[in-house]
């Protein structure tokens, strides 16, 4: 790639910092130049995130149906899978996946509510009602 | 307290964070992709079975970790390393580290790297940044990636040290023990063994998972994508695909124009002409890798999609396999000792 020919869209790191991209000079020699990002990537984030909203409102709804715990629903907010809640809340992942029933859910200890409610960083009474509120 | 560091900006977070630490002991003149050179870091896999957030597990750079210790090592460099089993022990020694002066680098996860937009903030566990030092109750922070340097506070900087799932950190620290005046003799050495371990790792291991065999099954399993998967999920893939291959820490074009940069510095302490002629070819492949992105965000943002479509995707990445095989081919030819 040519230092000229650098994309310089709008990006969403950009917000933060520009990145470094390495491209050569008109005399063919390497260089750094700093960029503010290529709109083809930005798309590419852009499609993963529309399908992590999809999966969070899937799941919302499913919660709401009764078809699975509230768990269900925190699992994709925050983007984790069973095995990462098994690492935060020292729960089996067998356990983890029995607490996914509402029915079971419901009759949960203070004390494992809470474990759950710390690794998606939010209150027990959040994670019981899907309420959150972000700071 | 603060430790001697100079920050510099660098395009690969575990670049960055080796280029810069090994600044503070002595290699002055190393850059980011010498750093990436020496540590054989150019890679390509595609991991059948493991799925990554739901799309394929594609990676096209060294495991973590390596790139660091490759490089020490050709460096002759002794490495220290230590994980730690509670995050008390692992507050402490950073304290101590600090305290003695050392700027230590830390292996983190981003998700609670409260710094990072939210855009970029997944359970990906590999990020690595320097701590250089603590003021005001805050720790002093070089995230490579980033144009400045920043700080965390103990809450904030243990919570990504200690972040769970896969390639948990463990409050991983590291840092290259002595100071140490590298002559020409070992860099040339050191450059000669990166490239030996690179072309091994691209086109002398066996099967489909690694190396330039790797991009052309890739190549031949996008085209079937379209049928198996369906248009959208497709495009999900093809768009995890360009994620891995230009997002921060890539330099873009998969790493290629690193490699590139890296034979061309190679040069200075190594006046072989073919290491010229063939950091051209992975300008060449970075370009390709490019143009394919282009053409996958053609496919995910729905303005393309037919069979063609696909077949062309896959058709750049036959190519760059291509390429990029006879450019490593080329490298392992190259007589160092004439």
């Amino acid at each position: 790639m040519k230092k000229e020919d650098i994309p310089q869209d709008d990006g969403a790191l950009n917000k933060l910092t520009k990145e470094i991209v390495y491209a050569v000079d008109s005399n063919g020699k390497y260089t750094t130049e700093l960029s503010t990002g290529w709109e083809v990537k930005t798309k590419a984030l852009d499609v993963a995130w529309n399908e992590i909203e999809q999966r969070i409102a899937n799941a919302k709804q499913k919660v709401l149906n009764n078809e699975a715990s509230p768990l269900l629903y925190f699992i994709e907010l925050r983007l984790m899978e069973i095995g990462i809640v098994s690492a935060y809340t020292g729960f089996w992942k067998w356990t983890i996946k029995k607490h996914l029933k509402p029915e079971v859910f419901k009759k949960l200890s203070e004390e494992k509510l809470k474990k759950y409610a710390d690794a998606f960083n939010v209150t027990v009474e959040e994670l019981k009602t899907m309420n959150v509120h972000e700071d | 307290m603060k430790t001697e560091f100079k920050h510099l900006q660098a395009a690969h977070c575990e670049n960055g964070v080796t280029t810069n630490l090994l600044r503070t002991v002595g290699v002055e003149n190393m850059t980011e992709p010498m750093t990436f050179g020496i540590g054989a870091g150019l890679f390509y896999v595609l991991l059948p079975f493991l799925k990554i957030n739901n799309g394929p597990a594609i990676a096209f750079r060294t495991m973590p970790g390596l790139i660091f210790k490759r490089t020490c090592n050709a460096l002759e460099i002794p490495v220290f390393r230590k994980k730690f089993s509670s995050k008390e022990s692992g507050k402490r020694f950073l304290d101590e580290c600090l305290e003695r002066g050392q700027a230590v680098g830390c292996q983190v996860g981003v998700y609670y790297l409260t710094y990072f937009p939210k855009e970029y903030r997944f359970h990906f566990n590999a990020h690595n940044m320097i701590v250089f030092g603590k003021e005001d109750g805050r720790y002093l922070i070089s995230d490579p990636v980033m144009e400045t340097v920043t700080s965390l506070s103990d809450y904030e900087l243990e919570r990504v040290r200690f972040a769970k799932g896969p390639f948990a950190p463990r409050g991983q620290i590291y840092y290259p023990k002595e100071s140490k005046i590298i002559t020409d003799e070992v860099m040339r050495k050191a450059i000669v063994t990166g490239i030996k371990k690179n072309v091994f790792h691209m086109i002398k291991i066996p099967g489909t998972v690694v190396g330039v065999n790797a991009i052309a099954d890739t190549g031949k399993k996008i085209k079937k994508w379209r049928d198996k998967l369906g248009q959208q999920k497709a495009g999900l893939y093809l768009a995890q695909l360009v994620r891995m291959q230009e997002e921060i820490g890539t330099g873009g074009g998969g790493f290629r124009y690193i490699y590139a940069a890296f034979l061309q510095q190679a040069h200075a302490f190594l006046p072989k002409d073919e290491l010229l002629e063939i950091s051209k070819t992975f300008t060449q492949a970075g370009d390709i890798w490019r143009n394919a992105a282009v053409q996958a965000a053609g496919i995910y943002k729905g303005r393309i999609g037919s069979q063609a479509d696909f077949d062309v995707m896959g058709d750049y990445l036959l190519q760059i396999s291509e390429i990029e095989k006879n450019a490593f081919k080329a490298l392992s030819k190259i007589k160092w000792n004439s």
